[in-house]
């Protein structure tokens, strides 16, 4: 079979297109969407429940549709898109081909299948187990059996993008180091192999127990090895999305990275610790010891979320000063008021970057300290943290960039401009509202996972203060907002993908390119001394340190309200 | 060069650092370590830790155990209507000090534990078959309880009054309903 | 630093002499994906499964 090496030059971007890393990048986007779709129903679908004056659905239904959303957002919808990511990540940001299409073809049809064969379990109505499926509970064996049909077919893709890896640099197409965001991406995929590996170690011994050729799982081992997949796959979202805003700086203000050397040994320590906090989950469990815990929690001691703190700085610092030498220089922020707000890529990027940073990167570490996780463990602050990582930070990322996919890749223009430009907003202030109120009614000891919280009918049920039902009110509110900006993404992308104005380039055509393109490097000049590329001036993003140090102080004080509350509950030991 | 292509330098290791970048390097380093440091501190200085103490164990081998409280503590019964089904549970009055055994089982906490407040009592927890958790509100205390593993805490409670225990692990189609009492009585 | 070109006719490779351990180290992604892979089995995975397996049984 012949390689494929027909290339498009972009006319937006200049970067080289291989043919067949476009389609598969297609192919993967769409399929995204379209879970995206299916989970955002069951979404609303869980809002209107857990809002108790709605209370939309009988609790059978409600655990099965809880379980099919956990499972399509975090597993389908975010990993499905990761690999169009990892995909544009080598094959296009490296300008060079796409290696083995065919194998990428069929992992994507492997994750498919297994996406589908994983929701028929689910919808089946024995299943609904949630997205953690902990043993000894258990569910249909092909419930285990698409999950792992869907890893093994992302196992495959992370292999041709570490292949496309290996193309890029036998065939030349690109000079010295990979780009910023490809090293993002090799983070993720490096994260992502973890996650699969652990996935296969947990998932295949249940699957078989599921068929009845193993007798026994023990409910702690799965807890400890099944959160080194649960949780590590959310890490995966961790890297892919600070890819993505790099990304975005780069695409939207020709930002540069204020420093390589820091961005890429941030991303080092994601490589190295960001999966130890698997432990998050495990920190109110029997039989594991306090070093354990305290060790894994906690990154090896914050490491991780050290990378995730410089990644903060250094992306809207890279946009300060690539803002401030288009002479937006007043004052500390004239470089943000004068942002492209009203530009999607940059309002979703720059959203996903507060929202994460403020709401789910303080709370997670809150919930991940030893003794603080006792007042919060399995409540319903756990999903406001994660919505706002995964939702606000992740798939607010996504979609932003997602108009900048569609002109770039899929070559039509983006249709309902109006909806697109509120989009982020209407999705940011919905998860925003969703993830406080979740976090509020957390702390207040509401359950998450729960379809009464008025416990109707049960002498023996618990009294909730007013303001807990409150606050789920208001979530629900939250979340009917954030589907509605969901839909509206749903239509913009749907609408331009299949019916959008073809973007048509004079003289378009694919060319043929034998080998390599990138130019023979230029040594540089001997004893030419190196030079810190980002900033003009010493201290180039001013406005950036003032938001940084903004972070710093609320969370230090969010930190000791929470040591104080625990001080006030019952002595334990 | 941008973010989305190559460095522009080949050697860009031993390009300088910009003193913000380094500022905030080094002030988030140090309250990272202060976080790390935190934990071991509040062992030995907090009064809120989980213990280390678990046991593997058998669902009959805990039963046993449990029943022998039981017989020998049981203060009264009490009735209660869940759904339509109507429970009798016996309340337990255990000694200060001594060991207390909680049942978690699909959809039930059993039995029910009658407490003095100031003074300290060995909880045992242990599931007899799925995944449970144990919330006692409004304290808000959350912990883990698995089958098979027997977790023993020592607890202190505080103020008298009438405490609930919610099930705040899923554990099946009757999660919501599982959900007990736990009563605090002021030292005699 | 050792000066990495003194011609044109260098290849890459002969290029990549002079260039410190840590950069080469974050261009190599198989070595990174080595540790990204090994690092958490060792400290969470198997350090977590040997405390699992070493639970004492109750008396």
């Amino acid at each position: 079979m012949a390689i494929n090496r027909m290339f498009r030059t972009c006319p937006m971007t200049g970067l080289r297109v291989h043919e067949s890393a476009e389609a598969l990048i297609k192919a993967n986007a769409v399929a995204a969407v379209v879970f995206l779709l299916l989970g955002g129903i069951l979404a609303l679908l869980v809002a209107l429940t857990r809002w108790q004056a709605v209370h939309l659905l009988p609790p059978d239904w409600f655990y099965l549709v809880l379980t099919g959303h956990g499972l399509d957002m975090l597993v389908f919808w975010i990993i499905f898109f990761e690999i169009a990511v990892l995909y544009f990540a080598s094959s296009i940001l490296l300008g060079c081909r796409l290696a083995a299409p065919r194998l990428a073809w069929f992992a994507f049809f492997l994750m498919l299948a297994g996406g589908i064969i994983n929701n028929y379990a689910v919808f089946r109505g024995d299943s609904s187990v949630m997205f953690t499926s902990y043993a000894p509970m258990g569910a249909h064996p092909t419930f285990y059996l698409g999950l792992i049909l869907f890893a093994v077919g992302a196992l495959i893709a992370c292999f041709v993008f570490f292949g496309t890896l290996v193309v890029g640099k036998a065939e030349h197409t690109y000079n010295g180091s990979v780009p910023l965001v490809t090293f993002g991406a090799v983070t993720a995929a490096i994260i992502a192999v973890f996650t699969i590996a652990t996935g296969a170690i947990i998932l295949i011994p249940t699957f078989l127990w599921s068929v009845g050729l193993v007798d026994h799982i023990d409910s702690l081992m799965y807890r400890t090895v099944w959160w080194a997949f649960g949780h590590s796959s959310q890490q995966i979202n961790v890297a892919a999305h600070v890819s993505v805003w790099y990304a975005v700086a780069a695409i939207v203000f020709g930002a540069k990275p204020m420093s390589e050397k820091v961005s890429r040994g941030a991303f080092l320590l994601y490589i190295l610790f960001l999966q130890l906090a698997s432990a998050h989950h495990l920190l109110a469990d029997p039989g594991l010891t306090s070093n354990w815990k305290i060790f894994n929690t906690s990154y090896a001691m914050y490491l991780a979320v050290l990378a995730s703190m410089v990644h903060g700085l250094t992306v809207p610092g890279s946009i300060e000063v690539a803002q401030r030498r288009k002479g937006y220089t007043k004052g500390l922020f004239e470089w943000l008021r004068k942002a492209p707000w009203g530009n999607p890529v940059f309002s979703g990027m720059f959203m996903s970057l507060l929202g994460f940073g403020f709401l789910g990167g303080i709370s997670g570490v809150i919930m991940g300290t030893e003794q603080l996780n006792l007042i919060i463990h399995n409540t319903i602050y756990v999903p406001g943290h994660f919505h706002a990582t995964v939702v606000i930070g992740t798939t607010l990322a996504f979609m932003a960039v997602t108009y900048f996919v569609i002109p770039a890749i899929f070559r039509r223009e983006v249709s309902f401009p109006k909806i697109a430009q509120w989009q982020p907003y209407v999705f940011g202030i919905g998860m925003t509202m969703l993830a406080v109120f979740m976090m509020g009614a957390g702390t207040l000891g509401v359950p998450r996972r729960h379809w009464d919280i008025t416990f109707a009918g049960n002498a023996l049920g618990y009294e909730f203060p007013g303001t807990a039902h409150l606050m789920m009110g208001l979530m629900g509110i939250g979340g009917v907002i954030a589907v509605v900006g969901g839909a509206m993404y749903l239509l913009v992308v749907v609408h331009s993908v299949f019916l959008g104005r073809r973007i048509e380039t004079p003289g378009f055509q694919r060319v043929r390119v034998v080998e390599g393109m990138a130019p023979i490097p230029v040594p540089q000049p001997a004893g030419a001394a190196p030079q810190a590329h980002g900033g003009a001036q010493a201290w180039g993003a001013p406005g950036t340190f003032a938001l940084a140090m903004v972070f710093l102080v609320s969370f230090v004080l969010y930190y000791f309200i929470n040591w104080k509350y625990l001080a006030t509950v019952w002595p334990l030991k | 060069m941008s973010a989305i292509q190559p460095p522009e330098h080949r050697i860009w290791w031993k390009q300088p650092v910009e003193p913000l970048e380094i500022t905030w390097i080094v002030v988030a380093f140090i309250w990272c370590i202060f976080m790390f440091l935190m934990m071991p501190y509040w062992h030995v200085f907090g009064k809120q830790n989980l213990a280390n103490e678990a046991y593997r164990t058998t669902p009959e081998a805990y039963t046993t155990k449990t029943q022998a409280m039981v017989d020998k503590h049981k203060v009264r019964e009490e009735k209660f209507k869940v759904g339509e089904a109507e429970l009798t549970i016996p309340v337990v009055r255990p000694p200060a000090g001594s060991d207390v055994y909680l049942i978690a089982r699909l959809w039930q906490w059993w039995p029910m534990l009658e407490l003095e407040s100031g003074q300290t009592y060995r909880l045992h927890l242990m599931s007899m078959d799925w995944l449970h958790g144990f919330s006692l509100q409004p304290e808000n205390i959350n912990i883990e309880v698995h089958p098979g593993y027997e977790h023993i805490l020592t607890v202190q409670p505080t103020t008298p009054g009438t405490y609930s225990i919610v099930c705040n692990e899923y554990c099946g189609i009757n999660h919501h309903t599982m959900a007990s009492k736990l009563y605090v009585v002021a030292k005699k | 630093m050792a000066d990495p070109a003194r011609d044109d006719g260098l290849t890459a490779d002969e290029l990549d002499d002079g260039i410190p351990f840590m950069q080469q180290l974050l261009d190599n992604p198989f070595i990174l994906l080595f540790l990204g892979v090994v690092t958490p089995t060792v400290l969470y995975v198997i350090w977590g499964v040997m405390e699992i397996v070493g639970i004492p049984v109750a008396k």
